[in-house]
């Protein structure tokens, strides 16, 4: 039996694009030269290697090459990111960053505490906004870095990053500025070299690149301390062989998403937005856990009041739906998602969150199908809860309204 | 994705006994809405204390629903003290088991019906309000640790957390959770080596004995020491030639009985 799969976990991980396949797939059995080699057998290999880098620097928006280093993952940029400016920043303990950033930031943050660093963690208010002035005055002479991400993984929420490096560099030329923009690359228009960010980290299975390749942008003249040490691929700056396949991979894959921009922002945009008016509107216990304004165009956080969203996602599995949810049960952590729990989203509404995200290859037909069987599952799960009298007077509020 | 089983998977899908009694005899709810999962427990009891009815409502995940569906298919039928038994380990071998992670789900089950017999039978309140609360995020009573770390054998912070939640959010009780195993590991009575002794040879007169003196011979516990106990045969037993086999067959016995790392040595 094929089962219907309908894939809207997007910034979990994306579908490989055929181009992107198609063009990587050479470079492991036809032409898997060391690119370090001294025969022409590598030296082919490098223009390409060149090309996708300029594909990568064009999805930044950077200035040259140089500033691209080619990494295994978003974590892994990240890592070298806040690392690399702490370990090559003497004297200066101090780091900001927001309470809302993915668990690779916020983890390495938490380590970096323990070895005596000081880390200020920004709250937002309840449509995930920073507070500007909050932020410009925290940053103090003592401050090393300013880490805040692009786009938010859970709700989609942009922050206005441009802005906020200017208000750093204002308040202190010295501080760095590292973007982690591993749900903005693809989705949102990236201009670094006409900011003032000093690194922004992308990973390439987010946009329909390979996982297992990541790139960070380091712009010229900032210092890091090399996380992984060894040869010197990527300019010293990280050892290891390159993964030739998979830099062709996000180089293309890079080309891709910089094309696509303009699909992404409009058709894309009007699915998601289909999708949710549907569901706000055919769902009584439904409300938007994401402020409508200002987001990535591909991501929606519905929360579904007095039901738990583990039982949601299952019941859409069984209906060939695939989503995500930030409720405890999925995590395997126990605890509910810090990223609407920092935004205050109530705990009736908390635990039944859903987040759907589509992608270029998401098409008006699935989208359909989604808006037709939700109700049927949601009205299912809502039959189990405990929460009865609660549900009757959200109904009725809705009827009213 | 979780590694659920056949049966949590049948059960989540196409739950049985959900939804309330209107007129219930009892009602038990164990988690609450902030802590993520709750569930709430329908008795209906006919005058000789027999459930003839049960159902739940759960706010929860898929293993959530599972174990309150299965709990009512537990309960029903049986008397509401036979009911009291059963342990949230004995829902999850029901289950087919549940992944580690999830099973505070079985516990909470376990907890809605404590509560819902406690309620039968007009207990004002199974969970003394002035009862240690360890976990603040969950609301886990010291007394719920306890009862989870005795009934399925815990010993480590990540079991406690995955039975029973305690720990698994701001972490600030680990400490706390950490103690209580110390300390319920230790409240093993250790027995003193007059009490081993009495133990051991308790032991041998009632199961060793009886059947080497049928056999005219006979044996005398001669000391212990941690695990190793000394004795020695008399009679036809010390000269046999299967002596060794005599000691083997009082070794398993011992083992059997007292502790499974026994060694008995002959002098």
């Amino acid at each position: 039996m094929n089962k219907k799969l309908v894939y809207l976990d997007n910034n979990a991980t994306t579908k490989v694009d055929e181009q992107v396949l198609e063009e990587m797939l050479p470079y492991f059995s036809e032409n898997y030269a060391n690119p370090g080699g001294m025969y022409d057998f590598a030296g082919k290999m490098n223009k390409k290697l060149a090309d996708a880098r300029e594909a990568v620097k064009e999805l930044f928006g950077a200035s040259s090459q140089e500033e691209i280093l080619i990494t295994a993952s978003g974590s892994e940029s990240a890592n070298t990111a806040i690392r690399g400016v702490v370990n090559a920043t003497h004297g200066r303990k101090h780091i900001i960053t927001t309470k809302v950033e993915h668990p690779c930031v916020l983890n390495t943050y938490a380590a970096l505490e323990k070895d005596g660093h000081k880390v200020t963690y920004l709250g937002v208010d309840s449509h995930g906004n920073l507070n500007l002035d909050e932020l410009e005055d925290s940053v103090k002479p003592e401050t090393a870095l300013v880490s805040v991400m692009a786009a938010n993984n859970e709700t989609g929420i942009l922050f206005p990053y441009e802005r906020i490096a200017e208000i750093v560099k204002s308040k202190n030329p010295e501080t760095k500025v590292f973007v982690d923009a591993v749900q903005g690359a693809g989705k949102i228009k990236l201009d670094l070299k006409n900011t003032k960010v000093d690194l922004a980290s992308v990973s390439g299975h987010k946009f329909h690149a390979p996982k297992g390749i990541g790139a960070l942008y380091i712009r010229k003249g900032t210092k890091i301390q090399p996380l992984i040490t060894g040869g010197h691929q990527e300019r010293g700056r990280r050892a290891g062989t390159e993964n030739t396949a998979g830099i062709i991979a996000m180089g293309k894959a890079a080309q891709l998403a910089v094309d696509s921009l303009s699909d992404e922002l409009t058709r894309v945009r009007k699915l998601r937005d289909k999708l949710e008016n549907s569901i706000l509107s055919n769902i009584y216990n439904a409300r938007l856990n994401s402020s409508v304004g200002n987001r990535v165009p591909n991501t929606t956080n519905i929360g579904f009041e007095y039901i738990e969203g583990e039982l949601i996602l299952l019941y859409m599995n069984e209906a060939g739906i695939c989503a995500s949810s930030g409720s405890a049960c999925t995590s395997g952590s126990l605890d509910a998602s810090h990223v609407l729990k920092a935004m205050g989203v109530p705990f009736t509404s908390l635990h039944g969150s859903v987040r759907f995200s589509l992608s270029r290859f998401t098409t008006e037909e699935e989208i359909d199908y989604t808006c037709a069987v939700m109700p049927d599952i949601i009205s299912k799960i809502n039959a189990l809860s405990p929460f009865q009298k609660e549900l009757a007077e959200l109904k009725a509020a809705k009827n009213t309204k | 994705m979780w590694d659920y089983s056949e049966k949590v998977t049948d059960l989540y899908k196409n739950p049985k006994n959900a939804g309330m009694i209107e007129d219930a005899d009892a009602v038990g709810e164990a988690g609450s809405l902030s802590c993520g999962d709750m569930l709430k427990l329908y008795l209906k009891v006919d005058k000789n204390g027999i459930i003839t009815d049960a159902k739940f409502q759960t706010f929860g995940c898929g293993s959530a629903v599972a174990s309150s569906s299965i709990l009512t298919e537990m309960i029903i039928g049986k008397h509401i003290d036979e009911a009291r038994k059963i342990t949230n380990k004995e829902i999850v071998d029901e289950l087919g088991g549940l992944p580690p992670a999830k099973m505070h789900c079985s516990v909470m089950g376990h907890e809605a019906l404590e509560a819902a017999i406690a309620d039968y039978y007009g207990e004002t309140c199974i969970v003394d309000k002035k009862e240690k609360v360890v976990c603040q995020c969950f609301n886990v009573t010291e007394d719920t640790i306890k009862s989870a770390i005795k009934d399925n054998n815990l010993h480590t912070l990540e079991e406690v957390t995955a039975y029973t939640k305690a720990g698994g959010a701001c972490g600030k009780c680990k400490n706390q959770i950490e103690t209580i195993l110390r300390e319920f590991n230790n409240e093993k009575p250790k027995l003193t080596k007059t009490q081993q002794i009495l133990k051991v040879s308790k032991v041998i007169e009632k199961y060793v004995s009886p059947s080497l003196r049928e056999d005219n011979g006979d044996i005398e516990l001669i000391d212990v020491d941690e695990n190793k106990i000394y004795i020695k045969f008399f009679g036809k037993c010390h000269s046999c030639s299967k002596v060794s086999l005599t000691r083997e067959y009082v070794q398993d016995i011992l083992r059997k009985h007292i502790s499974e790392d026994i060694e008995v040595i002959q002098v």
